[in-house]
């Protein structure tokens, strides 16, 4: 959401200079927290720092990352990580599209769906992966039991298979991330005009083409911002997986984000650790830019 | 005619679908929570627990510190919502009301800070912390939450300053009202139920919050909720599973209540921003 630009009002006394006070409670904090502690843990990644050591920390330049060219166990995280954030992002996508769809129709249950759907929202996210957990119990888990139930044989263990945990780990964070997406979809479907498309009804457009001329483009701002932010934050993210599987089997659902953590929380290597974070940062730029240029020039043809 | 009831049935088999897939794992952990332990061994689990039991509830609270930690997490999340609230909404308003080089940079800043993994945010931030002995405090915590909680506060913020008449400051101005005078008793009596919901949603999210909790908090008796949880799980993932679910169940409940207080005018302040074009 943050990516679309917003007009704002212009302000209303022209010439008039910014009040200080009122910026500096916050600027401050954002400054020495957050703006000073990023650059440094930039240079960090140019540094041998680590943990727990007295020997004061050496500049090593760009040794870090010739490292972590070379360390294939890393880029085997990121191209799982990569598969997690498109695999999550993009189901995520079409099944909110679909369900913000259903909710902005004259539905009955309609309320029903749109509180369940705040639900997987409101929940940390320590226990989302608690509850899908015993979704995938083996034994005492209610995915098997179905399965038994309708005769598709006796189950597995989702979570522990080496083939099934990525997929499994998928499902989960498709189900966690939904609600915002649909949400910020409502909220543009709602803002799409009506008349259009009672203009576009009568002129005799079926649905799949009043979707096509008139939803979408009115959708297509927020449905961007949206896809790109959730992009950001399926890549980026850490506790849901930690919780299911820790990065097992196998290192088979090892995201960057928990390889990154352990790397600089278990074995205390934190300029390596930031080395890491810096190429997850250029990668996501990438992606992003990648995702957007190709998406707005898209939209001009069509 | 018959093609509109064909859609309608079809509309209501998605919408059923998505209930189900919505509502199933809340369901079974309700269900989970109140099991026996032998019922949670039996090969056949129902969805009904056949002799409903708290005996779970009991055991969670026996096995890790459950109030405590609910006791530490309140802490954090209603300290860190107050402070980032108290701090973002002046300068939301800026944002809000001026063009200008300091609010194309706080836009900025807010946009960028999302692209940021949290293990670049969070190893600075540690050894900062250390250096000011705030690590494995409840203080130390909350600075970081506040800051996390700023991107959103402001972004929220700024929605709903917006969708306040500038007209009414100007009147006030007019009227021979001072700058803070017009803010204090103009803008911030319209601004509250934003306000409220802003600070409401920062609250769930610290609530909610598990990495930086994780790594800020060494001992268990300051350690926050979501990271107690995971206790219940053991070194090789086996887990008591009546008690784990139970415990989650009752974490979750704050949450739930918020959240259902403060939806509407959550995905109101979100938007604001992004759809008034």
């Amino acid at each position: 959401m943050a990516l679309v630009s917003n007009a704002g009002r212009p302000t209303a006394r022209p010439g008039e200079r910014t009040a200080w006070f009122l910026v500096l409670p916050a600027l401050l904090p954002i400054l020495v927290l957050s703006v000073g502690p990023l650059l440094y843990g930039i240079l960090l990644a140019f540094t041998d720092a680590q943990s727990g050591r007295t020997r004061s920390t050496q500049w090593i330049g760009g040794l870090n990352f010739q490292d972590l060219l070379h360390d294939t166990l890393f880029w085997e995280s990121f191209r799982i990580g990569l598969v997690w954030a498109v695999g999550v992002t993009v189901p995520q996508f079409l099944l909110a599209l679909g369900l913000a769809l259903l909710l902005n129709q004259d539905l009955r249950m309609r309320w029903l769906a749109r509180a369940l759907a705040i639900v997987p929202w409101a929940m940390p996210e320590v226990v989302v992966g608690i509850m899908w957990r015993l979704v995938y119990n083996p034994d005492a888990g209610v995915l098997n039991e179905t399965l038994r139930d309708l005769g598709l044989g006796d189950g597995r263990d989702w979570l522990s298979g080496l083939g099934t945990a990525l997929p499994a780990v998928i499902v989960v964070g498709v189900w966690a991330g939904m609600p915002q997406t649909t949400v910020a979809l409502l909220a543009g479907l709602q803002n799409t005009p009506r008349e259009l498309h009672e203009a576009a009804a009568v002129d005799g457009a079926g649905a799949w083409r009043r979707f096509r001329t008139v939803t979408w483009p009115a959708l297509r701002p927020i449905a961007l911002a949206i896809t790109a932010l959730n992009l950001i934050w399926n890549f980026n993210s850490f506790a849901l997986v930690y919780v299911l599987t820790s990065g097992g089997p196998g290192g088979r659902t090892r995201l960057p984000m928990l390889f990154a953590y352990e790397e600089a929380f278990r074995y205390g290597q934190f300029g390596y650790a930031a080395a890491m974070g810096c190429v997850m940062v250029a990668a996501i730029s990438v992606l992003l830019a990648l995702f957007l240029v190709g998406r707005l020039r898209g939209g001009d043809d069509a | 005619m018959r093609t509109r009831t064909g859609t309608r049935v079809g509309q209501y088999t998605a919408l059923l679908a998505y209930l189900v897939f919505l509502a199933f794992p809340f369901l079974w952990l309700i269900s989970t929570a109140f099991k026996s332990p032998r019922e949670l061994g039996s090969l056949h689990p129902t969805w009904i627990p056949e002799h409903p039991t708290l005996d779970n509830f009991r055991q969670a609270f026996d096995e890790q510190p459950l109030l405590h930690a609910a006791f530490n997490s309140l802490l954090a999340a209603a300290g860190a919502a107050l402070v980032a609230v108290v701090i973002a909404t002046p300068l939301a308003y800026v944002m809000a009301r001026q063009r200008g080089p300091l609010t194309r940079a706080a836009t900025g800043w807010v946009v960028v800070s999302q692209a940021f993994p949290l293990v670049l945010v969070i190893i600075p931030l540690f050894l900062v912390l250390k250096n000011l002995r705030l690590i494995d405090s409840l203080v130390g915590l909350i600075l970081v939450y506040v800051v996390w909680a700023l991107p959103f506060s402001l972004w929220m913020l700024a929605g709903y300053v917006r969708a306040v008449p500038a007209e009414l400051e100007e009147a006030a101005a007019v009227d021979g009202a001072g700058r803070l005078r017009t803010l204090v008793s103009v803008v911030a009596p319209l601004l509250m139920p934003g306000i409220v919901a802003t600070a409401l949603f920062a609250f769930v999210t610290a609530w909610n919050e598990f990495f930086f909790a994780l790594v800020l908090l060494k001992t268990s008796d300051k350690q926050t909720l979501p990271v107690v949880l995971t206790h219940f799980i053991g070194a090789e993932g086996v887990a008591d599973l009546g008690p784990l679910a139970a415990a989650a169940f009752l974490a979750t409940l704050p949450s739930l209540v918020v959240f259902a207080v403060i939806q509407r005018r959550i995905t109101g302040g979100m938007l604001t921003g992004a759809v008034k074009n």
